[in-house]
């Protein structure tokens, strides 16, 4: 029950072995796979609510939350104002408190138009520095309500950061709206997964949205997609996951964050295009990046018996999947002019010239299909589920199921969870990924998070920074990849913060966990510590000081899952 | 060197009171261990363009092959190749490395790389790094292996170093090696806390966390007696700002202290450049950018070391190099011969080494490459035998018979 709870959530709150132990494990894993069917936690959608940038298109979060190089060229009278409205206003926001000057260089920073010391007493500013937050929250409410945007474009940016955990959502929302807009973006993301995973009532639904985001992955800082990974993970990850593996390789392909991050929107068939006299760019042509990834890592594996020659053809099918300007939606689009329209031989397949855009979902049809890619996908879901080392009579039976099933991810997951996941072999085999050890510690100890992002920035210091893997492999789900000396002192440094109450944003109630060792062992562990761990704690020097909670969420038994 | 010697030696026994002090720490601060050779390998991940950092301008080719992408043959003022030897030229942005070029202790070698004809960036990292191009099976790394065997069981605890939060591939194996993101805080917020996790994964069953967590207790101990030494870098050395730059002010640092690190690693990525790797002139765009930084770095680190840098030498690699023939969006794609850097005291430097195999077409790899002249590992295969002075090169790069030195050391 511990070992299903462990491996296909986010880690278990209190209470909820015994809620699987009433309805039984095999029903509780049914249910988990039709996430349809379960009802969601209030909290979650309050928890959700503010972080508006999730929610809209692609176009209007670039109108809302304009970019800083924008907002500098502005603010120095560079460039004029955005004709569109809500870009206009969200511009001018920001632009009208800084001290606008003409001949600045191109990197010098803005001035505040009223500096800080005009705005708050030097007290004021001083508690803002070393207050506590309640002290910080007193100073926040006692400005009159026409400064707090000049206070907020005043404050030093390391000021800002620690201002914001101790201020409510909304305030919170201003302080960064007014200054970095476009990280905004960044944030909302990061705290939605967070508040996703430590509240959903659908923890395999969240835990497949994280295996697949990663095995098809985005990085958030290239460019553009800066603005496109929300829509991408809402729209072409989220709604399959558990569905058909074909569909979800339609929507990645056809997703302006994955066109943009694999060049993809730039490649076009040779010779399609003319270069104009004069132009300042040549003529485009060809660019494999999407084609050989798309093979090697999304679906037969480096391994699936492609050659050089195949993905180039590849690359050729999908000349012309594009995406429009972000001034008209940014969406994709089929630009048959561009295409190579000749015919091309993917895999020993033959595509017959003038296919159009057919010629790429042949080619989506033929790896969706092939036998490669049913074991390599089988393959690492059972990694990330089961073990390091997958068994390979369990490779063949989910490998089997995705091939009868025609990549139906739910069935795979279904096969996967049978004997050999619950198997002496896969026991504790698996060491928690950073973002999977710190979401448990909150929601084993209960942990009320009212900001999250304070949490993300410790799960980079643990070694994985949320949407910014920068390889399009995606991390590694192999426990070597994250158990190093760095990252085992950084979870242990995580472990004693949550537990003193030191992660700006979260609150844990420490009056829960006064009972002795063992106790608190079974409330974070939900069962017994290893008596080597119990005989390190009992040996502590007397009078310590450090909680119990700490030690034991930063013990080894709780790095594993 | 006595001095911070006998620094480090006092302010140990002061944290650790007479007697206490575990036996490498005592051993480290030992005035008559010699120096350890250092060596640091720096990994350019996503495959730089080799092509426009060596820039081979004499040859006619590269500029038939590059039309909007090329950089010029060295001329007067900036935007121009910096004249090596008359047909290759450096990029202009490295300028920083020229006069250690000039002072012989640079070595550049062209045409170089992994035979392994693969062009993914994650296997062509792994095959450079575990140092067995094609066989994934490998699980250590070169530089793990790398390591001279060595009986004293009082060895440092930081023989080797990755800087970044996670160990590098070419660093994991059998030999102890530790992973350092930032020195500072390398340590439990909490001593009381400190002392209970130490016995907790000192004890733990768990094979993998045990082994791990006696490294980084062992070596959070050594680190407190750095990180009570505020660190200015010496004869005025700036590092510029960016990971590659503060990784490698932290391994100067340890290099000093004295601590018996012996390999060190780091990487710095961002150089796949499909797009836009040249901006409207050569100083200009991605590549500029990042080879400024670059050049910045490993510049404030040789001036930094200064004589130090006697016992020091410093390798890069990419995992493969990029098409002769830019793409169609002012990029290159993946390839497969580069380039490597190699400077420090025992380099002999001052010269373009590897055989230069042309880029007309009929000399080009798979029609479209440059093409591969030298092993990466005769490269690394040298700095290993003769700076190291491991000569064990079979154990570190097993089923490679043909190694071969070119001279680049001595």
């Amino acid at each position: 029950m511990l070992h299903a709870l462990n491996r296909l959530t986010f880690g278990p709150r209190p209470g909820d072995i015994e809620a699987v132990r009433k309805i039984g494990v095999k029903k509780w894993i049914d249910l988990q796979l039709h996430p349809e069917r379960i009802a969601e936690n209030p909290e979650l959608a309050q928890k959700l609510a503010p972080l508006e940038s999730l929610r809209l298109s692609q176009a209007d979060t670039e109108r809302n939350y304009p970019n800083p190089q924008m907002i500098r060229a502005i603010a120095a009278g560079r460039q004029s104002m955005p004709a569109d409205p809500v870009t206009r206003a969200a511009v001018e926001r920001v632009v009208q408190r800084f001290k606008v000057k003409n001949d600045a260089a191109d990197n010098a920073p803005l001035e505040p138009a009223i500096p800080l010391d005009q705005l708050l007493t030097r007290e004021q500013i001083r508690t803002l520095r070393t207050g506590t937050v309640e002290q910080k929250r007193a100073v926040v409410a006692a400005i009159p309500d026409g400064q707090i945007d000049d206070v907020a474009i005043a404050l030093p940016p390391g000021l800002r950061l620690q201002l914001l955990p101790a201020v409510e959502p909304a305030l919170r929302r201003k302080l960064m709206l007014l200054t970095a807009p476009q990280q905004l973006v960044a944030f909302d993301l990061s705290e939605g997964k967070l508040y996703r995973a430590i509240f959903s009532n659908r923890q395999l639904e969240e835990q497949m949205v994280d295996f697949w985001y990663n095995h098809f992955n985005v990085f958030l800082d290239k460019g553009a997609d800066r603005y496109l990974v929300p829509t991408y993970e809402r729209e072409a990850i989220r709604p399959h996951v558990l569905g058909k593996f074909r569909d979800l390789l339609e929507a990645t392909a056809t997703s302006p964050a994955m066109l943009f991050f694999l060049d993809n929107w730039e490649s076009v068939g040779p010779g399609t295009t003319q270069r104009r006299a004069n132009a300042k760019r040549p003529a485009r042509g060809l660019n494999e990046n999407y084609a050989r990834e798309l093979m090697e890592l999304h679906t037969l594996g480096v391994d699936g018996g492609y050659t050089q020659k195949d993905v180039t053809e590849v690359a050729r099918c999908f000349t012309g999947w594009t995406i429009r300007l972000p001034r008209q939606g940014g969406d994709f689009f089929y630009n048959d002019r561009v295409h190579d329209k000749g015919e091309k031989i993917v895999l020993g397949v033959m595509i017959p010239a003038g296919g159009g855009r057919d010629d790429a979902e042949k080619v989506l049809d033929i790896l969706a299909r092939h036998p490669a890619t049913a074991r390599f996908i089988s393959k690492k879901l059972a990694q990330r589920f089961v073990t390091d080392d997958p068994p390979k009579k369990l490779i063949d039976k989910m490998a089997k199921t995705f091939r009868d099933k025609n990549g139906d991810i739910r069935e795979v997951m279904k096969t996967m969870t049978s004997d050999e996941f619950f198997s002496q072999a896969a026991y504790r085999a698996k060491v928690k990924t950073p973002f999977e050890m710190i979401v448990s510690a909150v929601r084993a100890t209960g942990t009320q998070v009212d900001f999250a992002f304070p949490l993300a920035r410790q799960i980079a210091d643990l070694g994985e920074p949320l949407y910014r893997k920068l390889e399009p492999t995606g991390y590694s789900d192999a426990n070597s990849e994250w158990v190093n000396t760095a990252a085992l002192l950084a979870r242990m440094n995580f472990a004693l913060s949550l537990a003193q109450n030191k992660v700006p944003g979260s609150k844990l109630d420490a009056s829960l966990f006064s009972g002795s060792a063992d106790e608190v062992a079974r409330q974070v562990l939900f069962t017994d510590a290893r008596p080597e761990t119990l005989a390190a704690i009992e040996k502590q020097a007397q009078g310590a000081k450090v909680p119990l909670v700490g030690l034991l969420l930063g013990s080894p038994d709780f790095q594993r899952r | 060197m006595t001095t911070r010697r006998l620094f480090l030696k006092s302010s140990g026994f002061a944290m650790f009171g007479i007697g206490a002090a575990p036996m490498w720490l005592a051993r480290a601060a030992d005035a008559s261990s010699p120096r350890k050779k250092v060596l640091v390998a720096v990994f350019q991940r996503g495959a730089v363009d080799g092509l426009n950092v060596v820039v081979p301008f004499g040859e006619k080719n590269y500029y038939a092959l590059r039309p909007t992408i090329a950089i010029p043959a060295p001329k007067a003022g900036t935007e121009s190749a910096i004249d090596l030897d008359g047909f290759f030229g450096l990029h202009p942005a490295l300028a920083p490395l020229k006069s250690i070029y000039d002072a012989h202790k640079l070595a550049i070698v062209h045409a170089v790389g992994s035979p392994d004809p693969t062009r993914s960036h994650f296997d062509a990292q792994d095959y450079m790094e575990s140092g067995t191009p094609g066989r994934k099976a490998t699980t250590d790394g070169w530089l793990n292996r790398a390591l001279p065997p060595s009986a004293d069981a009082r060895k440092s605890p930081i023989r080797a170093v990755s800087l970044g939060p996670s160990l590098s591939r070419a660093l994991r194996g059998h030999n102890e090696a530790v992973a350092i993101n930032n020195l500072n805080e390398f340590k439990v917020s909490d001593a009381g806390g400190s002392a209970t996790f130490e016995s907790m994964y000192a004890s733990t069953l768990d094979t993998m966390l045990s082994g791990t967590g006696r490294e980084t207790f062992d070596a959070v101990k050594l680190m407190r007696s750095i990180q009570a030494q505020p660190y200015t870098p010496a004869n005025g050395a700036k590092y510029p700002g960016g990971r590659l730059g503060q990784s490698l002010m932290q391994i100067a640092r340890l290099i000093k202290a004295d601590v018996g690190m012996e390999v060190a690693f780091t990487d710095v990525g961002g150089w796949d450049t499909h797009v836009n790797e040249v901006g409207q002139t050569s100083g200009t765009g991605q590549l500029a950018n990042l080879l400024g930084n670059f050049a910045q770095a490993l510049a404030a680190f040789y001036q930094d070391l200064g004589d130090r840098m006697e016992d020091v030498a410093v390798v890069t690699m990419s995992e493969f190099g990029r098409t002769a023939k830019e793409n169609g969006n002012r990029g290159t794609d993946h390839g497969h011969a580069n380039v490597m850097f190699a400077f420090g005291g025992a380099i002999r430097g001052g010269k373009v080494y590897g055989d230069w195999p042309g880029l007309a077409p009929e000399q080009l790899h798979d029609s479209r490459d440059l093409a591969l002249t030298t092993d990466f590992r005769d490269v690394l295969g040298e700095l290993v035998a003769k700076h190291l002075g491991n000569g064990q090169l079979p154990g570190v790069f097993p089923e490679y018979t043909q190694l071969k030195f070119r001279g680049l050391t001595g």
